[in-house]
């Protein structure tokens, strides 16, 4: 059955996030001849158009007022209604981020519908959406329907691939117009410093975790990523490392961090707690080395060194080198 | 000013991942034997981010705590006011039982309706069971007031709230005027742990239990009824297990046996 669905996109420095080309791309798949329709806000909305339709998108609902840059809540749930309102969507997919977090919910209030938060799938159970997510710290996974329209779903970054890119596509753009009031006043902003490669674009991610004992544990854990290349490793940290103030909030892998999905993540001093697998699960490969042989990682990786990282790390360290 | 900490009870989340088992037949969580019930604790979080700013002004501010759910949530209220909460409400009905976010937070919106005078509500980022993180938005937006998430400092000052949230690649500051919502984040800090003394005053401040009817509600709108989400599966998902422990006599021969199984997967 045919629907329309509305995606809200984000933008990445100006150009197309490639969570908003997964969420359009599954979107156009979904739509089984309905349109899929996606908001673009903020500088450089209107160019990224092109990149959207390309992506999977019928219609850009777009505006470069920099009032969008930064995300603010009323202003940003103002403009997706609009577009909402002239789409008329069955569903509305939005991202898992720091605008999908604060606006599916709201949206889906507005709507009088409900949102399902972070979902590892949407899709089609005999015309019906269902959305699957991870519950109970990521111990269990659970399937929903939707009793109201339209159905609102938040969704993890690389949950879907995008579609292979129409090239030329186009479609049609639609200015929603500058930001509105808002009853949140944005007052400062403190970027971290983003040294290199983002742990979501790396594809090796080398992690550290309680286990480590402190926060020089993670010296040799940044070393192990600079053998296997700062071009492609980047280093993680578990929930615990990061509220034990041993490394930056920013590099947290889980549940209430970041998700990432690299060819190979190396788990040191982690023992493996849903919450933290939440973030990893999605790995293509996962090596652990823990000092405990019943710590929960070992079930989830493919190879594991039983043993005490200070004695297994300096020797991985030069092997990889030896390797590289 | 009245501040409102809204506290979930919830299965242990450190239950280890064995001993976590799921009833097919219910789609419900088995209790896992010998684990007690917890306070969420991002609503632990949050209750210390109300106490701080309450001990900051040293005025009367008073702090309700609101809890939906069974009678055992008695306990995560008694240990809200233990922290140092001065009131609690068990919202407590069949009628809320199997709800979704929505229907949550449309019990505890009535609830704060009915406080009256409420300035500020404090709740964790999500509750650590179904991680779902919407409860304190649904509240805002019940409530028309604005709201801010992921705080990891939160201030109230001059009729303004102001909360330092935690975004992807870094920290923002935010402004709004109350009423007004917070959701706080682990990033705030860990919360205090009450004193033995504290524990047992908890045990004679009131706790009042209210059901729809006190709050104006139809049946039809709470719980299962009112549910806009509808819970089709709970289940595992299943992991294969097999891990290769690689072997060697010392770690640089269990390090050179690994790479060389890396080389062969062709990672590098």
């Amino acid at each position: 059955m045919a629907r329309n669905i509305l995606v809200v996109g984000e933008l990445d420095e100006g150009a197309l996030s490639s969570t908003t080309a997964e969420l359009v791309g599954q979107a156009s798949r979904l739509a089984d001849g309905g349109q899929v329709s996606v908001t673009l806000l903020g500088a450089g909305a209107s160019g990224a158009a092109s990149a959207a339709f390309e992506a999977g998108a019928d219609r850009a609902f777009t505006s470069d007022d920099a009032g969008y840059n930064d995300y603010n809540s009323d202003s940003w749930v103002a403009a997706v209604e609009n577009a909402f309102g002239q789409a008329g969507a069955e569903a509305v997919f939005v991202a898992q981020s720091v605008v999908g977090r604060d606006m599916g919910p709201r949206i889906a209030a507005r709507q009088g519908s409900a949102a399902a938060m972070d979902c590892v799938n949407v899709e089609d159970d005999g015309g019906e959406l269902k959305a699957t997510r991870s519950a109970y710290g990521g111990n269990a996974l659970a399937t929903y329907s939707f009793a109201a329209s339209p159905a609102v779903a938040t969704i993890r970054a690389k949950a879907f691939d995008p579609i292979e890119p129409r090239a030329g596509a186009s479609g049609e753009t639609v200015d929603l117009g500058a930001a509105g009031e808002s009853r949140t006043t944005i007052t400062g902003r403190e970027l971290a410093e983003s040294e290199g490669l983002q742990i979501q674009d790396a594809t090796i991610v080398v992690s550290g975790g309680r286990g480590l004992g402190g926060p020089e544990g993670f010296e040799s854990v940044e070393a192990l990523a600079a053998a296997f290349g700062t071009n492609r490793a980047a280093v993680g940290a578990s929930r615990a490392a990061c509220d034990l103030g041993w490394y930056p909030v920013s590099q947290q892998v889980g549940l209430t961090g970041k998700v990432v999905t690299p060819d190979l993540y190396v788990a040191i001093a982690i023992s493996g707690a849903s919450q933290h697998m939440a973030g990893c699960s999605g790995s293509k490969m996962i090596i652990a080395i823990n000092r405990d042989p019943d710590a929960n990682i070992f079930a989830n990786s493919k190879y594991g060194i039983v043993g005490d990282y200070k004695a297994v790390l300096p020797a991985l360290i030069e092997a990889v080198k030896a390797a590289g | 000013m009245h501040f409102v900490v809204c506290a979930k009870q919830i299965p242990d989340p450190e239950t280890p991942p064995s001993a976590f088992k799921i009833d097919a037949a219910t789609n419900e969580v088995v209790p896992a034997q010998g684990f007690q019930p917890v306070l969420s604790q991002f609503d632990g979080i949050a209750a210390e981010a109300a106490l701080r700013i309450k001990e900051a002004a040293g005025d009367d501010t008073k702090i309700t705590v609101l809890s939906m759910g069974a009678e055992s949530a008695q306990a995560a209220i008694k240990q809200v006011l233990a922290m140092g909460a001065d009131e609690g409400v068990l919202l407590q009905d069949d009628a809320f039982d199997n709800g979704d976010s929505h229907t949550t937070a449309k019990v505890l919106a009535a609830a704060i309706k009915n406080l009256g005078d409420v300035d500020a509500v404090f709740c964790g980022r999500q509750a650590a069971d179904w991680d779902m993180g919407q409860v304190g938005l649904l509240i805002a937006e019940a409530l028309e007031w604005p709201v801010a998430i992921l705080a990891k400092d939160v201030q109230i000052a001059d009729a303004t709230m102001t909360t330092t949230r935690v975004l992807a690649d870094g920290f923002e500051t935010v402004a709004q005027p109350l009423p007004a919502v917070v959701t706080v984040s682990n990033e705030f800090g860990e919360p205090r742990y009450p004193k033995l003394q504290q524990i047992m005053q908890a045990a004679k401040k009131t706790v009042t239990t209210q059901t729809h009817g006190d709050l104006g509600l139809d049946p039809s709108e709470v719980g299962a009824a009112g549910a806009r989400l509808k819970l089709e599966k709970l289940f595992i998902p299943v992991v294969d297990g097999q891990v290769e422990l690689i072997e060697g006599d010392t770690p640089e021969e269990q390090a050179k046996n690994l790479v060389a199984k890396l080389e062969a997967d062709k990672v590098f």
